[in-house]
């Protein structure tokens, strides 16, 4: 096995794991935001706000109150999804035919309000679970647990939405309604409610997503800045909207800051994807998968 | 069945229908002929629920349709295929299906009535994993006619379901009418091709600016002066 490994630069391979690792959390992100853009026609400015009250929820319950770290996490799961379908209801809901610019200064306002209200709340502290996973060794290699376990559950939930939108009545509406959102009443299908649901299903890609990045991150009213642009430009380089595109994207983005954190620090990573993007916005303005005009 | 009395309705300020009456009996298949813009399209729009009549009154086997959600009315046993079939077009022919499917009512016999629609329609399980948009234009009016059927329904409206194809395709489908009706089917089909849907239905209405001209059996229209002159063109 050694053997085998010697042929790599251990480093670089290290590096390409811990990108892929990194995609994984990334893609659920992405996920969350796409669904909601591509299915209401809305994005969801303060998405990465939700995914921040969510690491507090976690933060609370585990902390605070005593809970298992996988009684919480459903719990949360469920409170974002909640909190989801509420930012729907009170805030898209009655803005569902302004213009977009009013949709996204909405947005924008509930982003400011729950940062606003974290650290009111909360302080401006930071704070982690306490939960210190082991590091795993192979061979030569170090890869962080949490890391491994965040890939592994947004995996799960990612497939868990593949096989909700395409086995079920209500999943096979989610992606019609896009396409052609006025018949959906002579279908028998209430828009109001599949928009309510998908709502809730974007909390709820949230809410794991923010069970996930606490086992790695401190929480404080500010860290959604650390991942909400990101997520907003690995959807835009897939191309707003379309899941397939967000989820290579994210893939390309994690190994980019992963690659380029191996050659300098971390934060050069995040130079290098952020001009990678760039560039790609000339040469691809539509998205990574667009079909060629 | 169906039951139209003083029908007004338009879009904003612009009136489509002026004072509508229309009657549809079990079993029969009634025919809406009449030109471009006099608010053929407007009078199915009516009776499926997507957009609401200014007066009026609509009843399905004596139930209000005014006072049911819109997405209830195809609970009611109204199915529409919209002009220009309006599929998925990135779905698939059986996710289009499903969709046929959705009331609660329909999926418990979802199983059930995918056979029946496979039945009169082979074509579509050939292509039952091919995206609806891909299809030929007869192909996508059969998968329309497919997805209406799915629910179940009593009362089937078809808009113009020859617009835009190939005139061989165009006999297809008013055949497959006819085999719609011989399963016992109520059918309300609006057209333009006059000729063909006056051999299909039973009893037909010209409809011209909005407002009901004559109406009569086939046999009447077919030889009634106006109709002769103004479409037939003899």
């Amino acid at each position: 096995m050694q053997a085998v490994l010697d042929i790599f630069d251990i480093y670089l391979l290290e590096a390409v794991i811990n990108g892929i690792l990194l995609g994984g959390v990334l893609a659920l992100l992405a996920l969350g935001l796409n669904l909601i853009f591509g299915v209401i026609d809305v994005t969801w400015i303060c998405y990465a706000e939700l995914v921040m009250i969510g690491m507090y929820a976690m933060y609370f319950m585990v902390q605070y109150y005593g809970f298992s770290y996988f009684i919480a996490a459903p719990l949360t799961i469920l409170l974002v999804a909640i909190l989801g379908a509420l930012l729907h209801y009170l805030v898209i809901a009655p803005l569902l035919t302004a213009p977009p610019i009013n949709q996204l200064l909405a947005t924008g306002g509930v982003l400011f309000v729950l940062q606003s209200f974290a650290t009111v709340a909360f302080g401006i502290d930071f704070r982690n679970l306490g939960i210190r996973l082991p590091v795993l060794a192979f061979g030569d290699m170090n890869f962080s647990y949490a890391r491994l376990l965040s890939f592994l559950a947004a995996l799960v939930g990612m497939v868990a939405v593949y096989l909700f939108m395409t086995r079920t009545f209500t999943g096979t509406a989610i992606r019609a309604i896009s396409q052609d959102r006025q018949i959906m009443a002579l279908m028998g299908v209430d828009t109001k409610r599949i928009y309510l649901i998908t709502s809730a299903i974007g909390g709820g890609l949230a809410g794991l997503a923010a069970c996930l990045l606490v086992l790695q991150y401190d929480v404080h009213p500010f860290v959604g800045l650390s991942f909400g642009p990101i997520t907003f430009l690995i959807c835009v380089l897939g191309g707003l909207g379309n899941f397939i595109g967000g989820f290579i994207a994210a893939f390309v983005f994690a190994e980019i800051i992963s690659l380029g954190g191996l050659f300098s620090d971390l934060e050069w990573g995040y130079v290098l994807a952020f001009a990678f993007f760039i560039v790609m916005m000339f040469i691809r303005p539509a998205g990574l998968l667009a079909r060629r005009r | 069945m169906l039951e139209l009395r003083g029908v007004n309705a338009g879009y904003g300020t612009f009136q489509a229908l002026f004072d509508v009456d229309l009657d549809v009996k079990a079993g029969e298949a009634v025919g809406v002929i009449g030109p471009n813009g006099a608010g053929k399209t407007t009078l199915m729009r009516v009776i499926s629920g997507l957009i609401r009549p200014s007066r009026g009154s609509i009843a399905m086997e004596g139930v209000d349709v005014l006072a049911t959600p819109a997405h209830q009315i195809v609970s009611l046993g109204i199915a529409h295929v919209p002009e220009n079939r309006r599929l998925f077009p990135q779905l698939s022919v059986d996710d289009n299906l499903k969709m046929g499917a959705f009331m609660k009512e329909a999926r418990g016999r979802y199983a059930e009535r995918l056979e029946v629609v496979f039945d009169l329609f082979p074509r579509l399980k050939e292509r039952r994993h091919q995206m609806a948009g891909t299809m030929s234009g007869g192909e996508q009016q059969m998968c329309a006619i497919g997805r209406a059927l799915m629910s179940n329904p009593k009362l089937l409206l078809l808009d113009e379901p020859s617009a835009g194809l190939a005139p061989v395709v165009v006999q297809q489908v008013f055949e497959l009418v006819k085999r719609i009706r011989a399963s016992g089917l109520t059918v309300l089909i609006v057209e333009q091709n006059v000729q063909q849907v006056l051999r299909v239905v039973d009893r037909a209405y010209l409809i011209e600016a909005g407002t009901i001209r004559s109406s009569g059996t086939s046999a009447e229209m077919l030889a009634s002066d106006t109709v002769k002159e103004a479409y037939l063109g003899v």
